[in-house]
C-alpha cells in the first residue's frame, strides 16, 4: 500500500517532487454547494478532482457539504479557523460567504470556482463556458439536417444563459439561418436534478423539429440524453464527458474541468505557486473543451473534426471572439 | 376533571419527551449500524449546538425561524386549517421586506427601516395566504392543495423577479444589491459589544426577540381575545360555531392571513437580520419544518418555542456532526431529523394508551393524598 502510494507520487511527476518538502504545510479543504457532492455533475466533477489529488499525494482533503446558506459561511470560517488552506469553494452561490470568510481570516487562502470576489486572499477561477459552448454549437449546426437545434438550461440564470448564448453563436457561425430553440427545465434549484422533466423538455424540442439538443442542466441532462436515444436524435452532454452515457446518440460533451481547478489550486499551494486574483479558464487553458472519444467517433466525420478544431484554434489565437452573455447581460453579438 | 387533568399532563409533557427519546434511541441504532459511536456523536452534537458562543448563536438563529413558522402553522391549525404553504409565504414575505427597504430613502434611520421591513414581510406573507384562504372559504378549494401549489408559484415568481428585475447588475448569483446598513437588524454580538460584553460573532440577530414577542402575541390572541375564541371554536366544530354567531368563512380568512404573516417574518431573521439582501431559497425547509414544530409543540406557543429549540439544535448540532465526523454525511443528519418528525408527528400518540393505563393508579394515589397534579 505504501509502495503503491510512492509509485503514484513518482508517477505524478514534477508536482510531486516537492511533496516531501511541502507536504506538511498543505491542509486542503473543499466546501461543496448545496446540491451536494454526488450530484453526477458539477460538484461531482470537483469531488473527482479532490479524490485524484488525494490519490496522487496521499493528502486527505477535508470536505464540507452545507445544506443552507448560513452553513456555507460557517463551514468556510470553521475550516479557516482550523488552519485549512487552500479552501476551495464550489459554485457561484458561495461568493458572499467567501468574501466574508476571507475578510475574517486574511491568512487563509480561498479558491472560488465560477465567481469573482475582490479579496487579497482569494483566487477566483472562472470558466469561459461560452467558448466551449460555441464549439459544440458549431458541431450541432454541422450535424443538423433539419436546420433546427436546441438548447436546454436548468433554469433562467445568467450562468446558464452564457452556455446558451455561446451555443447559439457557434451554430449561427456555421449556418446563419439555423433556428436555435431555447428552453428551461424549471425555476428552482430542483431543475438541476429532474431527469424526467429534462426528458419532457427535450421531447418537446425534438417534436418542434430540433435534431440536436445541448443540455446544461446538471443531472437533468441525463434525461435529455435518454430521450435523444429513445427518439433516435442527438444530445450534447455538459460539464463531465457524458459521451459514454448513450454511445452513438451523444454527439459530444461540453467539458468544463472544475475538478482540474480544485486540483490545480491544491497542487499550486504545494509548490508554493498559489496566487490570489483572477484565473480565467477557457479553451486555451484547457478549462473547457469539446469531447471526442470512441463513443462519438462514429458521429463526427473527419471534416467536422477538422472544422471544429480550426474554430478552437481561432478562438485560442484570438482571431474569433465569442460574446460573453455576462459582459452586458444580452446575447447581441 | 381529575382524569381530564391527567390526560392533559400526559399529552403535553410526557408524550413529547418519550417520543423524542424514542427518536434518539432509533438514531443511536442507525449510528451504531454505520459504525459511528452514538455517544461520541451525541457529545459532538450537543457541544456543537451549546458548547461555545458561536454554536449557541447559530442554534438560536435557526430556532428563530422555526418559532415563526411553527406559530404560523399553529394559528391555522387552531382554525382547523392545515397551512402547508409556509415556504411560499416566507419567501414572498422576504419580497415584501426587501421591497419595503428598497422603496425607502437609504439615508433614513433604522427606526424607520426595520419596522417598515417587518410590515412589508407581514403584509406580503398575509397576502400570499389570503388567496388560498379565499378559495377555501368561498370557492371550496382545499387549503392543502392550494397552499402547496402556492409554494411553487412563489418559487417561480421569485425566480422571475430575482433574475430579471431585482438582480444586481454584473452579478451571476440571482440576488439583489445589499440593503443599506441602516436597514440591518442588529446582530446580537454587535449589541452585546455596544454594552461592553464581547461574544463570538454569529448570525444571531434581534429577530429572536421579535419571535418571542410573536409567541406571546399569538398566545394572547388565541386564548384572550374574541377573534381567537372564534378561531378555536371554528377549528373544533365549525357547524357549532355558526350557532355561536361566528362566521367560519371570515375566520378562515383571518386565521390564514395571520398564519401567512407569521411565516413571512422568517425573512426578517434571514434577510434583514443576516444576509442583508434578497437572495434565492433562503426559506427552504423552514416552512415544512414549522409543521413538525407545531405538531410537536401541541400548537401552543410555549411548546412551539421548545420544539423550535430542538430543531435549531438538530440543525446546528447536525451540521457540526457532519463537519467533525467523516462517517456522518449530511444525509444522516436529515435521517435524524426525519426520525424526530416521525415519532413526534406521525406516531405521536403511540405511547398514550399504555401511559394512561400505567399511570392512572399512580395519579389516583397522588390525588387521594390531596396533592393536585
Amino acid at each position: 500500500m505504501k509502495l503503491n502510494k510512492l509509485t503514484m507520487a513518482i508517477a505524478a511527476g514534477a508536482v510531486s517532487l516537492t511533496v516531501s518538502v511541502a507536504q506538511a504545510d498543505v491542509n486542503p479543504a473543499v466546501v461543496y454547494d448545496k446540491a451536494g457532492k454526488f450530484d453526477k455533475s458539477f460538484n461531482e466533477a470537483v469531488y473527482n478532482g479532490v479524490k485524484r489529488f488525494t490519490a496522487d499525494t496521499g493528502i486527505s482533503v477535508r470536505e464540507v457539504e452545507p445544506t443552507n446558506d448560513a452553513q456555507v459561511e460557517q463551514g468556510l470560517k470553521k475550516l479557516a479557523k482550523r488552519g485549512s488552506s487552500p479552501i476551495v469553494a464550489v459554485g457561484f452561490s458561495q461568493a458572499n460567504a467567501v468574501s466574508a470568510a476571507a475578510q475574517a481570516y486574511p491568512d487563509s487562502k480561498f479558491t472560488l470556482i465560477d465567481m469573482v470576489v475582490p479579496e487579497a486572499n482569494v483566487q477566483n477561477v472562472v470558466f469561459r463556458a461560452q467558448e466551449g459552448s460555441f464549439l459544440v454549437g458549431a458541431l450541432a449546426a454541422m450535424k443538423s439536417e433539419t436546420g433546427t437545434v436546441g438548447y436546454i438550461g436548468a433554469m433562467d440564470i445568467p450562468l446558464l444563459a452564457v452556455f446558451g448564448c455561446g451555443y447559439e453563436q457557434g451554430a449561427k457561425h456555421i449556418n446563419a439561418n439555423i433556428n436555435v430553440l431555447h428552453s428551461f427545465i424549471g425555476s428552482t434549484g430542483a431543475a438541476f436534478a429532474n431527469p424526467s422533466k429534462g426528458g419532457e423538455v427535450a421531447r418537446s424540442q425534438f417534436e418542434s423539429g430540433a435534431d440536436v439538443v445541448f443540455a446544461a442542466a446538471g443531472s437533468s441532462g441525463v434525461g435529455v440524453i435518454q430521450t435523444a436515444a429513445d427518439m433516435g436524435k442527438l444530445a450534447i452532454g455538459v460539464d463531465s464527458n457524458q459521451n459514454y452515457l448513450q454511445p452513438g446518440t451523444v454527439l459530444t460533451s461540453m467539458v468544463k474541468r472544475v475538478g482540474e481547478a480544485a486540483y490545480q489550486s491544491y497542487a499550486a499551494e504545494q509548490n508554493g505557486t498559489w496566487k490570489p486574483g483572477f484565473v480565467s479558464m477557457g479553451l486555451a487553458e484547457g478549462g473547457v473543451d469539446w469531447a471526442l472519444d470512441e463513443h462519438n467517433r462514429g458521429l463526427v466525420t473527419a471534416d467536422m473534426e477538422a472544422k471544429v478544431n480550426a474554430l478552437k484554434a481561432a478562438i485560442i489565437a484570438g482571431e474569433l471572439s465569442v460574446h460573453d452573455y455576462m459582459s452586458d447581460n444580452t446575447c447581441n453579438y | 376533571m381529575n382524569r381530564e387533568n391527567r390526560i392533559t399532563w400526559i399529552n403535553r409533557l410526557l408524550l413529547p419527551v418519550l417520543n423524542v427519546l424514542t427518536a434518539f434511541a432509533v438514531t443511536a441504532v442507525v449510528f451504531w449500524l454505520i459504525d459511528v459511536n452514538p455517544l461520541e456523536a451525541a457529545e459532538i452534537l450537543l457541544y456543537g449546538a451549546f458548547g461555545y458562543e458561536e454554536g449557541i448563536g447559530y442554534t438560536i438563529y435557526y430556532t428563530t425561524n422555526f418559532i415563526f413558522t411553527g406559530l404560523a402553522v399553529a394559528v391555522a391549525f387552531h382554525a382547523g386549517l392545515f397551512n402547508i404553504g409556509g415556504e411560499g409565504q416566507a419567501y414572498i414575505g422576504g419580497l415584501g421586506a426587501g421591497l419595503a427597504i428598497f422603496m425607502l430613502d437609504p439615508t433614513l434611520g433604522a427606526w424607520l427601516f426595520i419596522p417598515a421591513s417587518i410590515i412589508g414581510a407581514l403584509l406580503f406573507g398575509a397576502l400570499w395566504a389570503l388567496i388560498p384562504a379565499y378559495l377555501q372559504a368561498y370557492r371550496g378549494s382545499h387549503i392543502v392543495i392550494t397552499t402547496i401549489m402556492f409554494n411553487f408559484l412563489a418559487a417561480s415568481l421569485m425566480v422571475y423577479l430575482m433574475v430579471h428585475v431585482l438582480r444586481e447588475m454584473g452579478q451571476m448569483t440571482p440576488q439583489s444589491e445589499l440593503f443599506p446598513t441602516n436597514a440591518w437588524m442588529p446582530f446580537v454580538h454587535d449589541v452585546a459589544a455596544g454594552m461592553g460584553y464581547s461574544i463570538e460573532a454569529s448570525p444571531l440577530n434581534l429577530s429572536v426577540l421579535l419571535a418571542l414577542v410573536c409567541a406571546v402575541a399569538v398566545w394572547f390572541f388565541l386564548w384572550q381575545t374574541r377573534w381567537g375564541y372564534a378561531i378555536r371554536a371554528t377549528g373544533k366544530n365549525s357547524t357549532a360555531a355558526v350557532y355561536g354567531g361566528i362566521k367560519p368563512k371570515r375566520v378562515i380568512i383571518v386565521a390564514m392571513c395571520i398564519s401567512g404573516a407569521l411565516a413571512g417574518l422568517v425573512s426578517i431573521n434571514e434577510l434583514v437580520g443576516y444576509q442583508h439582501r434578497l437572495v434565492m431559497d433562503f426559506h427552504l425547509g423552514y416552512g415544512f419544518g414549522g409543521i413538525a414544530v407545531a405538531l410537536m409543540g401541541r400548537n401552543h406557543p410555549v411548546g412551539i418555542i421548545v420544539a423550535a429549540l430542538l430543531f435549531g439544535t438538530l440543525y446546528q448540532g447536525g451540521a457540526e456532526l457532519a463537519f467533525e465526523m467523516s462517517g456522518v454525511s449530511r444525509d444522516i443528519v436529515v435521517v435524524m431529523q426525519g426520525l424526530v418528525i416521525l415519532f413526534c408527528g406521525a406516531l405521536e400518540y403511540m405511547y398514550r394508551p399504555w401511559l394512561i393505563r400505567t399511570l392512572a393508579p399512580v395519579a389516583q394515589q397522588i390525588s387521594a393524598a390531596g396533592v393536585t397534579v
